[in-house]
This record gives C-alpha cells, structure tokens and sequence, in this order.
C-alpha cells in the first residue's frame, strides 16, 4: 500500500475527499461525516487495513471531527482519516464498532465527552462521566462555574 | 413442584434458571483499583461482563488543554504509574518531533535503560499480584522484595520512586548519578538468579496452570479488532511490539527478541510477561556499558511553542501501545490531547472473551490483562 494506491480506493467511494501528505507524519484524509459507513467498510474489507489504533474526537468553533488512526498490520502502513461534521449543534456520524470492536469504547468516550452521537452504535451511554452530567466537557464552549477553573 | 419431576426436567435439560446480576468492585481486590464489573450470571457462568468506568476519572485530556507542554509532563505518569518513565519519554518524543529536536546518544541510552527498567518493576509488580490474586500469598512477597531495588535505582535518578519525573522535552533532567551503572549490573546479576525462582514458584505450579490453562483465549483476529495490544495482544500472536514496528530511543541498536505466543490464553498471556523480562535484561546488558558520553539536555527555549499541525508518537509501555495524539495551533499550549491508553482498549475485549467462563477464572483473566485503572481512566 502507498499513498496512491489509498488515493485511489477513497476517492473511488469519496470523491470530494481531501488528501494531505506534505510535511506531515501519516497521509491525512478529510472526509464528510456521511461517506465514513461505506468507507470504513471498504478500508477494512478490501484494503485491509485492519487495526484502528486512536480514535479520538476534535472541536473547532464551526465543525467537528472525529479522527481515525488506522494501520494495515500486514505491511505496518498507517494513515489518519478524518470525518468532518458540519452540524456543531446536533453532531452525528455512523458507527465503525461492528467494524473495528474497539472503536465501541473509544465512541463511547467521544460521545461522553464531545457529545457526537454515533449512530447504529449498539450501546451509546455515558463511560466515564455520571448520567446526569450537564454538558460535554471536552468541547471549547464548556463552561462548568463550580468544577472547572478559569484561567 | 415435586423433587421427583425437578429432577427429571433437569436430566432432560430443560431446567431454566434466572440469570441475574453481581457486583465486582468498585473496591475488590482482583480489579487492582476502582473497576466496578457488573456481571451478568447464569448460575456460576458468566453470560456478560460490564465495565463502569470513571470511578478515577481526572480529565487528564481537558487539563492538557490548560498547561504549557513542560506541565503536561507531569500528568502523564499518573495514568499508568507503574510505566511512568515511558509514558513521560512518549510525551517528550511527541513534543520533540514537533520542535524537530534530535536528542543525543546518551539521552536515548539512559531512556532506554530506564525504560526498560521501568517494564521489569511493573512485570514484577503484576506477577506478585496474579500469584495473589489466585492464592498465592507467596509470590507477592518475592515480587515486591525484588522491584524494591528498581524503585531505589529510580530514587538515585530523580528522587521519586514510583511516579518519577525524570523526562523534560530534550533530554533528563539531571545526568545520570554515580555508580549509576554499577548499581544497575547489580541489579542485572542478581535478578537473573532470581528470575528462575518465579518459574518455580508458578509457572511450573500444577494449580497455577490448571487455573490459566485455556482460560479467556483470545484469537488473534479478535485482538486486532478490539486494538489489544502489548502482552496481551502478542500472547494472541499479533506482533504489535512498538521497539520493533517502529523503533524509538535505543531500540535500534539493540538486539532483542519480540515475545510472541499462538495459545492466546492466560497461560500464554502469563508466559510472554515472564520472556519479557528476559528480553528487558538482555537490552539493559547490552546498554549499560556503552553509555556515550554527550550532553543530557538540549537547550530548549523557556517557554516551548510547537508549529501549528499534529503530532503522534506511540510507545511500548508495559501494558501495550501508549500514544499521545498532539493538536497544536502554535501556541504554547495544545490545542487538544489524546493519550490513547493501552488498558482502555485492552479492556474493551474482557467482555468477548470472559464469557462463558466461571468467576473465578475472570480473576485469573483479569489478572493477566494487567489493568491500572488510572490509564483505564485518565
């Protein structure tokens, strides 16, 4: 596998995908949050690339992401994906759970901690917070008066 | 009911019993911190197991956003204590491949030694603990006598002895002391007269191996999914040592062996841990003596500043693949961290593999997964 070769299989699926390589450590890929069902299928399936090693979420003042680390462990080539969501407010993306079992927990804690709701996801609560917690703390705007101190 | 028509409907097999739940934890001694499990059980079979979590929850990611790079530092050993020097070393490389900053032979030499120092306490530790938490009150005694001497080899370095801060971005904080080396060959010689003793106490014990022997067997195609990595991902056959896919610090010049096994059980999972230390002796034999000479710190700026973008670096701590995920927009603070911890993931797969399985072998299967709960949590 080469950057080319991915280049190929994402735009194939995501035509409008942006692809990145230049000075950075992994190739990068910016997708729209609803290509990411077919494409970690077709990633998994067909390009083997079998081991999600991060996900982790981000929140920037007009959209979301949710970044996928991936790496094919037959040839150890890594690149990162990334689901942009445009709806800050109501942010959704389809679950990768059934397709890497480890992206379960990992969604459970972005979804605890940045609120994205990860459809199709087979068990969406809370992890680490409490069920009543107001609010999601690792987003930019979250403000907690009593639990959180303001510098 | 009568006794006569109970026991034909159980002959016959059709005896339904109600499953029903138990708590384990938050405070149990097998869960080796504040896990709280609730099983779902048929009988004494486990039908489901459900980690609650958050019980040790810092929100070490949000303060990350908040401290300068040189404050972060100290965060990071707190999650996995007993890998403290290498989840440190993983922060530094990260903001070192950001300022681009090569640090010398020396530093990468003293790191690695620490390292791999840092593996055999925490292997130590989990070996005293599994013979325990198994009944064996023996093996902990042994662990803890042996691991003393690491944590006063760490007391020389920097003063502290479990949550050590010996890592700054560019190098050590202080070189290392004298008779540093001596005190390691030391160590090196005596451990490996004492290494063997532990196969004898468990690893040839015929109770120990019944009780891990083909308990919570984990395949190798479930290991990758489910992002298990380090002992318990290579007891499964999945080679996913970071020092050999993608070499930090010394690990390059060293020759050392990636411990792997095909069982994916318990017993593999116990065995791979005891190699290990083998292998870690053999890195530090070879280390020790060749320390270069050279600076122990780069000169860094006062206040450190990464170029907008993003950095990852992975490691090998004891526990598996530690990464720290940096999202910088020049600013002397990150725009957001991730730590992907290697318990979270390895956690995730307790569920699908203890299933069936009475509770008793969930300690024995929790033991060999070797969680600490604050990387669990951060």
């Amino acid at each position: 596998m080469n950057p080319e070769q991915l280049q190929s299989i994402i735009t194939r699926i995501a035509p409008e995908a942006e692809f990145a390589t230049e000075g950075k450590q992994f190739p990068t890929v910016v997708v729209a949050a609803p290509f990411i069902s077919k494409l970690s299928e077709t990633l998994r399936n067909e390009a083997g690339f079998d081991f999600l090693f991060c996900q982790s979420g981000l929140d920037y003042p007009d959209h979301m992401m949710v970044v996928y680390h991936l790496r094919q462990t037959s040839t150890g080539f890594e690149f990162v994906l990334k689901a942009k969501i445009s709806d800050r407010q109501n942010p959704e993306v389809a679950t990768v759970s059934h397709i890497w079992r480890t992206a379960e927990f990992h969604e459970r804690e972005i979804y605890d901690l940045f609120g994205i709701v990860f459809t199709g996801h087979p068990d969406l609560r809370r992890i680490f917070l409490t069920d009543d917690w107001k609010g999601y703390p690792l987003r930019k705007d979250y403000s907690d008066p009593i639990n959180l101190i303001e510098r | 009911m009568q006794l006569e028509e109970l026991t034909l409907i159980s002959k016959e097999g059709n005896l339904e019993t109600t499953e029903y739940f138990i708590n384990m934890g938050p405070q149990h001694p097998s869960t080796h911190g504040v896990l709280r499990l609730v099983l779902t059980l048929d009988g004494e079979i486990i039908r489901k197991v459900e980690p609650h979590l958050g019980y040790i929850h810092r929100g070490i990611e949000k303060m990350s956003e908040a401290d300068s790079y040189r404050q972060i530092i100290h965060l990071t050993d707190r999650m996995d204590y007993l890998s403290c020097h290498i989840n440190n070393e993983a922060v530094c490389l990260c903001i070192e491949k950001g300022l681009q900053l090569e640090v010398s032979d020396r530093v990468k030499y003293i790191r690695t030694i620490i390292d791999e120092l840092n593996r055999i306490s925490s292997h130590q530790l989990w070996w005293g603990v599994m013979g325990m938490d198994l009944g064996a009150i023996t093996t902990f005694l042994y662990g803890f006598r042996d691991r003393e001497l690491i944590t006063d080899i760490f007391e020389l370095t920097c003063g502290a002895r479990l949550t050590m801060n010996y890592n700054v971005p560019g190098g050590l904080m202080w070189d290392i002391p004298n008779g540093f080396q001596q005190k390691v060959k030391d160590f090196v010689a005596y451990f490996k007269l004492k290494l063997p003793e532990y196969d004898q106490l468990l690893s040839e014990n015929i109770i120990f191996t019944e009780r891990t022997k083909g308990i919570g067997v984990l395949s190798r195609e479930d290991a990758i999914s489910y992002g298990a990595t380090g002992p318990t991902g290579r007891a499964s056959g999945f080679s996913c040592d970071v020092r050999k896919t993608t070499p930090y610090m010394a690990y390059p010049f060293v020759n050392f062996k990636e411990i792997t096994a095909d069982e994916g059980d318990s017993l593999a999972r116990y065995k791979v841990r005891i190699l290990e230390m083998w292998e870690s002796l053999s890195i530090i034999e070879q280390l020790i003596d060749n320390i270069p000479e050279g600076e122990h710190l780069a000169t860094t700026k006062n206040v450190i500043k990464l170029p907008f973008g993003e950095f990852y670096q992975k490691v090998e701590t004891a526990r598996g693949e530690f990464g720290v995920y940096i999202v910088s927009e020049g600013k002397n603070i990150a725009y957001r961290v991730k730590y992907r911890s290697p318990g979270f993931s390895n956690l995730s797969a307790l569920d699908h593999i203890a299933r069936g399985c009475k509770i008793a072998d969930l300690i024995a299967i929790m033991s060999t997964l070797d969680f600490v709960i604050p990387d669990i949590d951060r």
